[in-house]
C-alpha cells in the first residue's frame, strides 16, 4: 500500500519542510525523485487519510487558550453526546477512554471567558457535568512522531 | 510578538499548505502577501517557537498505531517539571503536560504513548516508569476506544485577532 517515497515523505518532513518556493522540488532533489511524483505521492497520502495535512503546529497557550475536558456518560448515551459535542467548532479531539470518565475532549477558546462560555453550554447541551483539564506546562518538543512502516 | 499579518498567516495555513508546486505563492494569495513574504515570516515564527514544527502531520490510527494510552500520575509538585522533562525525552511519548488536580482527580502529569498495540505500549511504559522512577506513584492507564474526532487545533480569524 505505501511505498517507499510515500513511508519516507510520511517520517523526513515532520519537522523542517522546507521553507523555499518550490519546496516540493526541494525533496524531489532530495530523493531524487520528480517533483510531479512528489506531489502525486502527497496526494495519495491525503486522499487514503494517511495525513491530517502538512502544516505548522502551533503549541497550546500561546494563541487562544486550550483545555482538556473529561465527563463520565453512560455507554448508551456515548455516541449521541459525543456527536453533539463534536459539532462545536471549538472542539478539535475527542475520544472514548477505558474508565469511568470516559469521553475526553479538547476544547480551543479565544480567552478563559469563551472557555468557559463553551463548556457550559456543553453541559447544558449534554446534561453531564464536565471536569476541566487546563494545561499548566507542556514539556514535550515536538519533533515529530518516528513510524515504523514495514508492516503497515 | 505576532502582528496582524502573522495572525492572518496563521489562519490560512493552518488547515494544511496546498499540494502544488508553488503552495507559499497560494497562501500568499489568500492573504494578500508575496511569497518571499509568507516564506520570511513563517520563518520567523518557527524560530521564535510560534509555530513548533512545520511539516507532514500524520494520522497515527491510519498508519496502524492503534493503540493510544494516556497515562496520568500524582506526583509531588515539586517533582512536575523535573519527570515531565525526562518523559518528554523518550522517543515513543507523544505528548506530556503538566494539569491542575481536580476533586476525586488527584493527577497531575500527563503522558500519550501512540503505539501499534497495547502489549507493546504497555511495555514502554513499563520502561518510562522505571527509568524515570515513576513506580511510587499512583496512576492510571486510559487506553482510548473510539476516536469520535480528530483534527489540528483550529484558531479562527475572532482567536487570531483577539489581543
Amino acid at each position: 500500500m505505501l511505498s517507499p517515497l510515500h513511508k519516507q515523505l510520511l517520517n523526513d518532513y515532520q519537522h523542517d519542510f522546507p521553507l523555499s518556493a518550490r519546496p516540493y522540488q526541494d525533496i524531489a532533489e532530495q530523493l531524487g525523485v520528480s517533483e510531479a511524483a512528489v506531489l502525486t505521492a502527497f496526494n495519495e497520502l491525503n486522499d487514503n487519510g494517511f495525513i491530517s495535512r502538512i502544516g505548522p503546529v502551533i503549541p497550546p497557550n500561546h494563541i487562544g487558550i486550550s483545555a482538556l475536558v473529561a465527563m463520565a456518560v453512560p455507554e448508551t448515551q456515548l455516541q449521541a453526546v459525543a456527536d453533539k459535542i463534536s459539532a462545536y467548532p471549538e472542539v478539535n479531539h475527542n475520544y472514548e477512554r477505558e474508565h469511568r470518565l470516559n469521553l475526553w475532549f479538547v476544547v480551543i477558546a479565544n480567552d478563559t471567558e469563551h472557555l468557559h462560555a463553551v463548556i457550559k453550554s456543553i453541559e447544558q447541551d449534554t446534561g453531564y457535568p464536565a471536569m476541566l483539564l487546563p494545561m499548566l506546562d507542556d514539556f514535550f518538543i515536538d519533533l515529530g512522531f518516528k513510524l515504523e512502516l514495514n508492516h503497515a | 510578538m505576532l502582528d496582524a499579518q502573522d495572525r492572518q498567516l496563521l489562519e490560512h495555513i493552518q488547515l494544511g499548505l496546498p499540494i502544488c508546486p508553488q503552495p507559499y505563492a497560494e497562501i500568499g494569495r489568500l492573504c494578500d502577501m508575496a511569497e518571499t513574504e509568507v516564506i520570511e515570516r513563517l520563518g520567523r515564527l518557527k524560530q521564535q517557537g510560534l509555530i513548533k514544527r512545520l511539516g507532514v502531520i500524520v494520522k497515527h490510527r491510519q498508519l496502524g498505531y492503534r493503540a493510544n494510552a494516556m497515562t496520568v500520575w500524582n506526583v509531588p509538585d515539586h517533582l512536575v517539571k523535573q519527570l515531565g522533562g525526562h518523559i518528554s525525552r523518550f522517543a515513543f511519548v507523544t505528548l506530556c503536560y503538566q494539569r491542575p488536580r481536580q476533586p476525586e482527580w488527584p493527577y497531575n502529569l500527563y503522558c500519550m504513548i501512540h503505539g501499534k498495540d497495547r502489549a507493546t505500549v504497555l511495555q514502554q511504559l513499563e520502561q518510562l516508569v522505571d527509568a524515570c522512577g515513576l513506580s511510587s506513584f499512583d496512576k492510571e492507564i486510559l487506553f482510548s476506544t473510539r476516536c469520535f474526532k480528530q483534527r489540528g487545533a483550529i484558531y479562527t480569524a475572532k482567536v487570531l485577532t483577539h489581543e
